[in-house]
């Protein structure tokens, strides 16, 4: 475990899930997706092994994640079957406030 | 973080729908074809062993391509405003070396003939066949790297560059755009220039909603129509001087409304907008939804937004109160904050004046060689002045530096000019300071007369005269034919000043 990086990239080692961190906490932080451990989206790792079930909501890409605490918050850039979770517990989807197009 | 992943995201999600098309030529690039060649230029801009990446073009499918791809090369991209002299373009040049220079034909040889300046023509930039080895590393995901460098306006003295890492951008964007948010159907017309923070706004906000975008190169009102009507455009943004344009042409068509059906949202922003304009074409466009954005270089573009639905409010609305929000600037994005201080650095209570003061993620306030002016709570001084209302809605009185000092007495030149504009004779005014022996400034304004009327000084005085104190009534009035404007329909008020303080006039 290591504490997060503002715009570090990870990625799911059980399915195709990748997110980007938005915004990190100071303490650290096991990210998972599926239940398994994230990995950085350098690391040449394949998918392998199962999505666990408790863990396989999915995640949508363009869509926000956030903890309760709201002080982790990552969004998802490739989608996946895996749930994202910090440290056991999963992240909530962050619902954007729509706003009118500006530019 | 880095805005290539915005584009990598929208490629992924719809390949094949359009994402940019030239509107003077018809030429277009698909998200996938935008994605491929951004791989193949950072390639070619690596090779070069450039540091930087310059365009010094008009807007066309160079112009996105020219941003991602430095993103994904990880060398700044400076798109140089094409309208400034030729020693001016070259003293900026100089500030950026070693740089990849994209630029049209015709200046690729003399600017190019400096060892530290790789010029190529937009053309062959475009051109896959000169560009064989695309980049295989992904781009870098620093968030501190920087993604742009934007020289501003410079009313005053050296053009500063602004500082936009990608941290700016991307979190601007993650926090005003949803992901793939538009329609196969939606096309937005942009007409800003490329150089400016409106232009590289929008192509990130597009692209990042999926939104297939349309460039006018150089803008001019008939040219606008005809594409917003050829492209069933449903979103566009221009400036108040391009809207009061457009208002006049399709008056001059003589419709009673703008006939673009498709035409769901236009906003507006970069200066201050005439009562009468947004008035017009709100009657013009009785379908489309006006917004109202407020931003600078250095804050990434758009901090605040008058919606839709409040323009309709205040339109409505039977007080004064409630119908001068048409005039405002709206409120802050969600993650940005504002507040107005005096000079004293002191927060004001609402309704009084006063400099704004900026602060969030996507505001980088840093410039290049001089570094940050955030203060340590993290509070951007933007030199404009302002209120808020209390309601929170933020009006524009000028620049901070444009305050009149009469007689010890501070003066908006804002506040005037609003009165002013009241005038049924009045289409548009700037009220300025200058040099007085007897007050230190005295006011004095510039006024153009609406077609038609003629504006008489003396009475235009009793009318200041009649609803402001008469520190404020302007000493001289001049009427000119029109008031000077740039291109993105700034004020020149700095010209104004000069014109109305010339002594054989006073």
């Amino acid at each position: 475990m290591a504490a997060l990086k503002m715009g570090a990239r990870l990625k799911s080692t059980v399915c195709s899930g990748e997110i980007m961190v938005v915004m990190a906490p100071d303490t650290e932080v096991e990210m998972s997706c599926g239940g398994a451990a994230m990995v950085d989206a350098g690391e040449s790792v394949t998918p392998s092994g199962e999505v666990h079930p408790d863990h396989a909501v999915g995640v949508v890409m363009g869509k926000r994640y956030i903890d309760e605490a709201e002080t982790l918050e990552v969004l998802c850039v490739k989608a996946g079957d895996g749930s994202l979770a910090a440290n056991g517990t999963l992240l909530l989807q962050k619902d954007t406030k729509k706003l009118p197009k500006t530019d | 973080m880095n805005v290539m992943m915005l584009l990598e995201m929208a490629s992924a999600a719809f390949p094949e729908r359009l994402a940019f098309t030239d509107g003077s030529t018809g030429v277009s690039f698909t998200y996938q074809q935008l994605f491929d060649a951004a791989r193949l230029r950072a390639g070619t801009i690596q090779a070069s062993g450039a540091s930087r990446l310059v365009k010094l073009d008009v807007s066309n499918l160079g112009t996105p391509l020219s941003l991602f791809a430095s993103a994904w090369a990880g060398v700044p991209y400076v798109p140089l405003n094409y309208r400034l002299t030729d020693a001016e373009i070259k003293a900026l040049l100089a500030r950026v070396t070693p740089a990849y220079l994209i630029t049209d034909a015709e200046r690729v040889a003399e600017l190019g003939a400096t060892d530290d300046v790789n010029a190529a023509s937009t053309q062959s930039f475009l051109d896959d066949t000169q560009h064989d080895h695309g980049i295989e590393d992904p781009w870098a995901m620093d968030p501190e790297d920087i993604a742009v460098l934007l020289f501003t306006s410079g009313t005053t003295g050296e053009p500063k560059a602004a500082v936009l890492r990608h941290k700016h951008l991307v979190s601007y964007i993650l926090g005003s755009v949803e992901f793939a948010g538009a329609q196969d159907s939606d096309a937005a017309l942009v007409c800003v220039p490329p150089y400016h923070i409106a232009g590289i706004a929008a192509i990130m906000s597009s692209v990042y909603s999926g939104r297939h975008v349309v460039q006018l190169p150089n803008f001019t009102a008939e040219a606008w129509i005809e594409l917003a009507r050829k492209y069933k455009i449903s979103t566009a943004f221009v400036v108040p001087t391009m809207l009061a344009r457009i208002v006049e042409c399709l008056e001059a068509e003589g419709v009673s409304d703008a006939q673009m059906p498709h035409l769901s949202s236009l906003s507006y922003g970069g200066g201050k907008m005439p009562l009468s304009v947004i008035e017009k074409a709100m009657t013009l466009f009785p379908d489309t939804d006006f917004s109202n954005a407020y931003g600078l270089t250095e804050t990434s573009s758009t901090i605040c937004v008058l919606g839709p639905e409040e323009h309709r409010q205040a339109a409505a609305a039977s007080t004064d109160t409630e119908r001068r929000r048409l005039v405002s600037v709206g409120r802050p994005l969600p993650g940005v904050e504002i507040e107005i201080r005096d000079e004293d650095g002191h927060q004001v209570s609402a309704g009084e004046r006063g400099e704004i003061y900026v602060r969030g993620e996507q505001v980088s306030g840093e410039y290049e060689g001089r570094g940050s002016v955030i203060d340590s709570a993290g509070w951007f001084p933007t030199r404009d002045a302002g209120s808020l209302d209390d309601e929170g809605y933020l009006f524009l009185e000028g620049r901070a530096d444009d305050v009149i000092v009469r007689g010890g007495e501070n003066l908006s030149p804002g506040e005037i000019e609003d009165v002013m504009l009241t005038h049924p004779a009045v289409a548009d005014v700037a009220v300025v300071g200058v040099p007085s022996e007897k007050w230190g400034e005295a006011v004095a304004a510039a006024v153009v007369a609406k077609p038609g009327a003629e504006i008489e000084v003396a009475e235009l005085q009793d009318f200041v005269k009649d609803r402001l104190r008469s520190s404020r009534v302007p000493e001289l009035i001049q009427v000119w034919k029109e008031l000077p404007y740039n291109e993105t329909g700034k004020l020149l008020r700095r010209v104004v000043r000069t014109e109305l303080g010339k002594p054989a006039q006073n």
